[in-house]
């Protein structure tokens, strides 16, 4: 559909990792595009492998993980680069956001040596003034009021809000191609995560980047995200554009976790849970895992092997074979 | 911080008058304070000391009479050497002093440097290495690791080599004529402070690995990953820096327990320190040097637990001491 | 006290105390989690080996008397000191004694000394601890403030003047040992009982008017096993470092009874002579016997707490 690139590439990418239990999948073939500037959204049960798929982009999980498959930046190939090569974009090509900025802050240091360092790593030949003045530029820039002050301040002088915000700072020191927010509005009260929201909006306006915006939470993605992916036990179920998603769900799970959020245009009041659970990592059944959940699962088709997820209509796809028989069903 | 000082200081009050009641008491009942003068069978001496000591009595009342001569620095005269007892527990206090101040610099730096390379490189051969050799320096006996070391550094060396004089020496701090820092000084310091410190480089540096290892976990050292920040750039600033209060707390705390506690390493290289003051009070029975003795060894210790929190206080910005 | 068959329903997950509660009965009752910490335990190879180095220093030791190459105190004045040989394994000291069959009778007291010491200050220390826990108040106040006053005073300084005050036979020293030991234990078990006297379980139990032994006895001392039972193996390996240093200084086991300490304070006049060799032997015992109670104790951790493990 576009005839340029996309800014990444993501084909077949599977992490397993080594227990001793056996081998454990996080990510099982997982495939997808980011185009510059754009924001997708990754949405998905905690264990979901949403984590784990932008950690194994940015060369982060731990030596236990086996990552296979291909991530391109740019073209140019992510996987399985030695970790001194994986520094130099760590941070300056590629920016994570974590959630609970508390932890992820160090506690020991000032916020401003914290950006300092982001940008020093990456450029050694800015002067301690010139950091200064950038670390100023990026408080202001996700609206920290009266920047250089809050400066020299520790993470635990800064409410939780403006710890995120720092965080975000930090994510955008280096001008990324891609900032990875996972979770980042998850530890926050409801009114602090909205101006959250709205300052990872405003920095993508600002800076250009695109943004990987990982959450358990489809609110969240509702406004934020032009495209959407829907992971479940570390596949892709379902991908679209967010209308799409939001209108003409076309997977089980997606139409659950749907049905399952409140809303306000709707005033019936009975929220559906999902009834079951995900299965095991290490116990995982062959054909659609999302099956044993499922009320429209078939016996035979839904257990066989499943093929690539398949466009329903142009840019929404799917992993469900039944897609169609559920459709005119209701 | 002031104010918190102060607090901590008055608090210790009533915990340094009832150890020293309970101290005093424990010592009164152990050793007869006038053994020496029974020797003499003087009725006369006798009666004046038993009064002049207020020893007829209760215990309570001689505690008072002798806490009233402490605090304005009358502490007694030895019954051992006929000397005043602060001037002595002044020159023994110099002594430990120097071992430790020597023992503790050198164990610690030693320790965080062992820590550093084990975190590092965990469950390499070097790490395993390091590991094993704690295990066997906590599980000496100091006193053992004495006498092994004067057997294989010092007398070993200057039977095999013919020497004049052992490489290091094992006998107090100076040669006869030499004082000062010269290098007789440090040839002295040797044995003491490699004794006194095996078990604590041992512990210390299993500690400082722990705690490194711990802080590698944290998140924020996943963050500084993120940022493209390398590996020993991230173990330095961000894993050592942020387990350096905890370790400066437990040095500060161990190095408090040495005041009375080098006892074996004094004794054994005959440095005229505490260890070797108590252990010789104890054996004359000189309850005039003893009592005084376990005050300050109680003082020093509640000092160095202040600063050890102190320290503490001043390497984690989140601590403020109020 | 132990009031059997209580009149109400006692809850179903609470087994009936046995008429007489042994030492491992509680743990072979309930073979679940037993099982699993043995099988951790048994995993744990230098923890195996660790048993199973103690096992042949304590038959060893206790079993001098028929396994000792010498009887105990055998001289030879002709013999006089021999540095390691065939014919004696160790040497001989200046009385021409066997220094392994020496070293062999004087593992009795030392290893005696550390167990005695190890049980009971840990008992002293959990009882102690339990009780500060679970009543909290004056009770806890006395108590901690008791521990606190151990803290500022040299373990040294006090155990010499206590062995100097009241003798320095093994029993003394035991005692005196555990006087000292039972601060560590019950510090961490008070602070475990703080926290286990608010789980619902143990409200349930007092709201349904289990008596407060039973509910000390059933309900929270399994739960400090764990604990309880790593204590123990470190409370060995320090009380015969302890022991050994003591004796060393003079104040601790005294000839004509020997231990390993005593025989290291005999041969510390040897260094730098002919007869170093003396030097080795009884340090090398009491490495030993540390080094593997450190590493059962390491084991027993495992076992005790899986979420320790790196």
């Amino acid at each position: 559909m576009t005839p340029t690139p996309p800014l990444l590439a993501v084909e077949d990418l599977t992490v397993r990792y080594r227990t001793d239990a056996g081998p454990v999948t996080a990510v099982d073939n997982l495939s997808f595009e980011v185009a510059a500037g754009s924001t997708l959204g990754i949405v998905g049960e905690s264990g979901s492998g949403k984590t784990a798929a932008s950690m194994a982009l940015m060369g982060l999980l731990p030596r236990t993980a086996e990552v296979t498959g291909s991530a391109r930046l740019h073209g140019q190939e992510l996987l399985g680069r030695p970790d001194s090569a994986m520094r130099d974009i760590r941070g300056r090509r590629i920016a994570v956001i974590f959630q609970d900025a508390l932890s992820a802050l160090n506690p020991m240091m000032t916020i401003g040596a914290q950006l300092a360092e982001a940008v020093r790593v990456h450029d050694r030949s800015r002067s301690a003034g010139e950091l200064r003045e950038r670390a100023v530029e990026l408080l202001d820039l996700v609206g920290i009021p009266s920047p250089a002050a809050r400066l020299d301040q520790y993470p635990h002088e800064y409410s939780g809000g403006m710890r995120q915000r720092a965080l975000i700072a930090m994510g955008i020191a280096n001008d990324p191609d891609i900032l990875v927010a996972d979770e980042p509005t998850t530890a926050l009260d409801v009114t602090v995560q909205a101006q959250v929201l709205d300052v990872i909006r405003r920095v993508q306006e600002r800076t250009g980047t695109a943004v990987l915006l990982i959450t358990h939470d489809l609110g969240v993605v509702a406004g934020l995200a032009d495209r959407i992916m829907v992971m479940y036990a570390g596949a892709k179920l379902e991908e679209g554009g967010v209308e799409q998603i939001f209108y003409r769900p076309a997977h089980p799970y997606t139409r659950g976790l749907l049905a399952a959020l409140p809303r306000i245009d709707r005033r019936l009041a009975r929220l559906e849970p999902i009834p079951g659970q995900p299965p095991q990592p290490h116990d995982r059944p062959g054909g659609c895992l999302f099956r044993a959940r499922c009320r429209h699962a078939d016996p035979d088709r839904c257990t066989r092997p499943l093929p690539a997820p398949a466009e329903v209509s142009a840019g929404h796809l799917t992993s469900c074979v039944r897609v169609h028989e559920i459709a005119s069903a209701g | 911080m002031v104010t918190y000082i102060a607090r901590r200081l008055v608090y210790s009050v009533p915990v340094l008058a009832l150890a020293s009641f309970v101290l005093f008491w424990a010592v009164r009942t152990t050793f007869d304070p006038l053994a020496k003068l029974r020797q003499s069978h003087d009725p006369t001496v006798l009666a004046r000391e038993t009064a002049r000591l207020g020893l007829n009595r209760s215990v309570i009342e001689q505690y008072g009479l002798w806490m009233k001569a402490f605090l304005t620095g009358d502490w007694g005269t030895s019954t051992r050497t006929g000397g005043a007892v602060s001037a002595m527990i002044g020159s023994a206090l110099g002594s430990t002093l120097q071992l430790i101040g020597w023992g503790v610099l050198f164990a610690a730096l030693l320790a965080l440097a062992i820590g550093l390379y084990s975190a590092a490189r965990q469950y390499s051969a070097g790490d395993y290495a390091f590991t094993a050799l704690s295990y066997l320096g906590i599980a000496m006996p100091p006193f053992w690791v004495g006498l092994l070391l004067i057997q294989i550094l010092a007398v070993w060396p200057q039977q095999q080599f013919h020497l004049a004089h052992p490489p290091l020496y094992f006998v107090g701090l100076h040669s006869p004529g030499h004082s000062g820092p010269d290098l007789d000084y440090f040839r002295h310091l040797v044995l003491p402070v490699l004794t006194m410190t095996v078990g604590l480089v041992a512990s210390w540096s299993r500690f400082s690995r722990a705690t490194l290892l711990e802080s590698l976990t944290g998140d924020y050292v996943r963050t500084a990953r993120a940022k493209g920040v390398p590996r020993r750039q991230i173990l330095v600033r961000h894993a050592l820096r942020n387990s350096l209060a905890p370790f400066v707390t437990v040095v500060a705390m161990d190095a408090a327990l040495l005041f009375g506690g080098l006892v074996v390493t004094e004794q054994i290289y005959s440095v005229p320190g505490m260890g070797r003051l108590f252990l010789d009070s104890m054996l004359a029975g000189d309850v005039f040097t003893l009592v005084p003795w376990m005050f300050v060894v109680a003082v020093a210790m509640i000092l160095f637990n202040l600063l050890a929190d102190i320290g503490y206080a001043l390497l984690d910005p989140r601590v403020a001491l109020r | 006290m132990t009031r059997t068959a209580p009149t109400t329903p006692a809850p179903a997950s609470v087994p009936e105390p046995s008429a007489v509660p042994g030492k491992g009965a509680s743990a072979s009752r309930d073979p679940g989690p037993a099982r699993i910490a043995l099988r951790r335990f048994l995993r744990h190879r230098l923890a195996v080996a660790g048993v199973l180095v103690l096992l042949a220093l304590a038959v060893g030791c206790f079993g001098a008397t028929w396994l000792a190459p010498s009887p105990r105190n055998a001289q030879d004045l002709l013999l006089g000191a021999t540095p390691p040989s065939g014919a004696h394994l160790l040497g001989t000291d200046e009385l021409g004694r066997d220094y392994l069959s020496e070293v062999l009778y004087a593992g009795r007291i030392s290893l005696a000394i550390g167990l005695g010491v190890a049980v009971l200050s840990t008992t002293l220390g959990t009882v102690v601890g339990c009780v500060a826990g679970y009543f909290g108040g004056w009770v806890d106040e006395v108590t901690m403030r008791v521990a606190d006053l151990f803290l500022v005073v040299p373990a040294i300084a006090l155990l010499a003047l206590a062995i100097q005050g009241l003798g320095s036979s093994p029993v003394t020293i035991v005692l005196v040992l555990a006087g000292l030991g039972w601060t560590v234990i019950a510090r961490v078990v008070r602070a475990q009982v703080l926290s286990l006297r608010e789980k619902e379980y143990v409200e349930a139990a007092r709201v349904l008017g289990v008596p407060t032994v039973r509910i000390l006895w059933r309900h929270l001392l399994p739960n400090l096993v764990g604990v309880v039972v790593v204590n123990v193996s470190l409370s060995v390996a320090a009380a015969v470092i302890l022991e050994s240093t003591l004796s060393f200084l003079g104040f601790g086991v005294q000839p004509p009874r020997s231990s390993w300490g005593n025989m290291l304070s005999q041969a510390s006049g040897m260094v730098g002579t002919s007869q170093s060799y003396l030097l080795y032997a009884p340090g090398a015992a009491i490495l030993l016997t540390v080094l593997a109670v450190n590493f059962v104790g390491d084991g027993l951790r495992d076992a005790f707490d899986p979420q320790g493990r790196h």
